[in-house]
């Protein structure tokens, strides 16, 4: 998407939350949806139309995990890393899952197919390890299910 | 023929969306989409109504859809049967006070939620004065469940006493904690009863506008709980004056951004001000200058959803449950390497082993118990040798622990507990907002020190004590000082981990 494009974007999404400086996540959550992530051009556009400086956008783009500065790819596998999943080998999960898409956690992988990020809880601790395919629960993964899962993926 | 098969989360990461459709696929099948009732190791658990009661088949895959239809039908035995749901003895044991609808009702239907008691305590609350509803609250003797435990009532009574033009509630969803999952489960299996407990909240209170702040690792929670909204608001439950009365109270979702600091309530507050999530300074207390600066009531989801039953059947029903200063019940969750993970709402009182080994039924991996995380990445790792310890806010206290909101983590004897305490670090360095230096610098000074024990280095034990101590009590919040409790408990139930990799080493 060009910048002009992006911009227009980011101040369409103000407009729709009332340009409402309280509504700033929600605008950077829809802006992120829209565009695949938070992009640079966007941030001065949201803080004219919010009225804040434009420090104070990055400052909140930059302090939560969620809100990436580049696309991902066509899909994001969020694998659990905390300590439920941690009790039931999730740590040797995110190693194969790292292997076998051979990207570190926090990449995408070179054909651009899967990004793969390590989340921490996903309130699937009965069922440890856990992972988000694309926001689909996926409990009690190994990495053989975790390969036929990617293998599922367009 | 109706089938219910749930739409929890869990039971969908163990394939219920394809035991479903597989299901709807059949003639004169009706499926029925209906919350968990909590025994996960049996999701995806399907159920059929019969004239005794409902008929429970678990775990089931898409492939063992024909055959129970066919043997159900039949009424012959299947493998997969537990027979008649009510009698079995993990849920009948418990006291489900909180989760009484969990499993039996539809989520999103309003007449399943009143036909099961839903709402009788907003209607209660509607005929009653701000300082009678509190007085409910406070004799209940129910405490904040989010795990810091403060008593609700004295909460709600502050907020009432503070004149202001406007007040807010706020329900902290941001449910960040591993190996807790029942704030997930009450706002995808029961998001009605959330509603009515933050109504009832702003009707004590005098507050018209309420927040419900849910973590973005939740996406099936957030959609519930708007749709829920949505559905409260057209039969007249929210929005302006409630049922004909001339209360009014209207309700918001807002989606967190993965940030495990929001769960802290005052960096909660700035994050639905928009803002970083940065802990703010007490004294004021929010519930004098919270939200917009405001006075606000605060409180975790299983919190508010207590209050329904308190309204409904008095405080003193509630306080029956319970011992000591913790009255009531609380929904602990069993969770990690456990055989039978799931939901157990029991009076406080039980110990840890009726609950581990009892309703946990051991370790998933069949192997020794080694460790319990009880309390969230904040708490305290308790050995197998206190397996006898009593679910109770003072006596989990008295042993350095912290019962928290009710979950516990459950460790084999593979377990290494200095990783486990390298990782307690890692985590708050992570996440910390940044604003306090003993959080900030420690949690990354206590990484490097803990592998320096862990390199054999022992003049580092007493630094990693002494910075734990700093944390401990120069911390801001919980987040930083909290973080010494999983650190020094697995340092002192288990110093021998700690030189292990210097013996590998030689």
């Amino acid at each position: 998407m060009s910048e002009a494009n992006q911009t227009a974007a980011a101040a369409a999404i103000a407009a729709r939350h009332g340009n409402r400086p309280d509504e700033l996540l929600e605008i950077l959550h829809e802006l992120q949806e829209e565009l695949g992530c938070v992009a640079e051009a966007a941030l001065p556009v949201i803080a004219k139309a919010l009225n804040l400086s434009r420090a104070e956008v990055h400052g909140v783009v930059t302090f939560y995990h969620d809100f990436r500065r580049e696309p991902a790819g066509r899909h994001v596998i969020k694998i659990c890393a905390a300590e439920s999943c941690q009790s039931m080998k999730g740590r040797e999960l995110l190693a194969s899952a790292e292997k076998i898409l051979k990207v570190k956690a926090g990449g995408t992988t070179v054909d651009g197919k899967v990004t793969l990020e390590k989340v921490y809880c996903l309130g699937l601790c009965a069922c440890s390890p856990a992972m988000l395919v694309d926001n689909r629960p996926v409990g009690r993964v190994d990495a053989k299910t975790f390969k036929s899962a990617v293998a599922e993926l367009a | 023929m109706k089938v219910h098969v749930p739409r929890d989360s869990a039971a969908k990461a163990l394939g219920a969306d394809q035991v479903a459709s597989a299901f709807a696929k059949l003639d004169g099948v009706e499926v029925i989409r209906n919350s968990s009732r909590g025994m996960v190791w049996l999701e995806p658990f399907v159920e059929f109504d019969t004239p005794n009661g409902r008929a429970g088949y678990g775990p089931v895959t898409a492939k063992d859809v024909q055959s129970i239809f066919k043997s159900h039908s039949s009424n012959a035995k299947h493998k997969l049967s537990v027979g008649l749901v009510e009698d079995l003895e993990w849920l009948k044991k418990q006291e489900r006070l909180t989760f009484a609808r969990a499993g039996i009702t539809d989520p999103l239907s309003l007449s399943d939620y009143i036909a099961h008691g839903g709402f009788e305590g907003l209607k209660t609350a509607l005929k009653k004065s701000g300082a009678e509803i509190v007085k409910q609250v406070s004799d209940s003797g129910l405490r904040g469940r989010g795990g810091a435990a403060f008593p609700t009532g004295i909460k709600w009574k502050t907020v009432l006493d503070t004149a202001a033009d406007q007040k807010y509630v706020c329900c902290n969803a941001d449910e960040g904690d591993s190996g807790t999952f029942a704030d997930r489960m009450v706002m995808e299996g029961d998001p009605f009863m959330l509603i009515e407990g933050m109504t009832i909240a702003g009707i004590a209170t005098g507050a018209t506008k309420g927040f419900v702040y849910i973590r973005s690792e939740y996406p099936d929670a957030v959609a519930v709980m708007k749709e829920a909204i949505a559905i409260a608001v057209n039969a007249n439950w929210l929005g302006p004056n409630i049922q004909g009365t001339d209360k009014s109270f209207s309700l918001v979702v807002r989606t967190g951004a993965g940030a495990y600091i929001c769960g802290e309530e005052t960096a909660m507050l700035d994050s639905l001000e928009g803002k970083r999530g940065m802990v703010r300074f007490k004294p004021p207390l929010p519930a004098i200058e919270g939200l917009f600066g405001k006075p606000t009531v605060i409180n975790n989801v299983l919190s508010f959803a207590a209050v329904p039953f308190i309204l409904a059947k008095g405080g003193e029903a509630y306080k029956n449950y319970g011992l000591g200063r913790s009255r009531g019940t609380l929904p602990f969750q069993l969770a990690g390497n456990i055989k039978q993970g799931g939901l157990v709402e029991k009076a406080f009182g039980i110990t840890l082993r009726e609950l581990v080994e009892g309703f946990g039924g051991g370790t998933a991996s069949g192997r020794r118990v080694r460790a319990m995380q009880v309390g969230g990445p904040l708490g305290a790792y308790v050995p197998a040798s206190d397996l006898d310890l009593a679910m109770d806010y003072e006596a989990f206290a008295a042993k350095g622990a912290m019962v928290g909101h009710g979950g516990i983590v459950v460790f084999d004897d593979t377990v290494d507990m200095a990783e486990q305490a390298r990782f307690a670090m890692e985590f708050c360095a992570i996440e910390s907002c940044g604003k306090c230096t003993p959080c900030r610098i420690g949690a990354v000074r206590g990484i490097e020190v803990v592998d320096r024990i862990a390199d054999g280095d022992a003049s580092a034990l007493p630094i990693l004590a002494d910075l734990c101590n700093t944390m401990k009590f120069g911390s801001l919040c919980a987040l930083g000082g909290f973080t010494p409790y999983p650190v020094m408990s697995a340092l002192t139930h288990f110093p021998d981990d700690f030189s292990r990799a210097k013996e590998a080493a030689e």
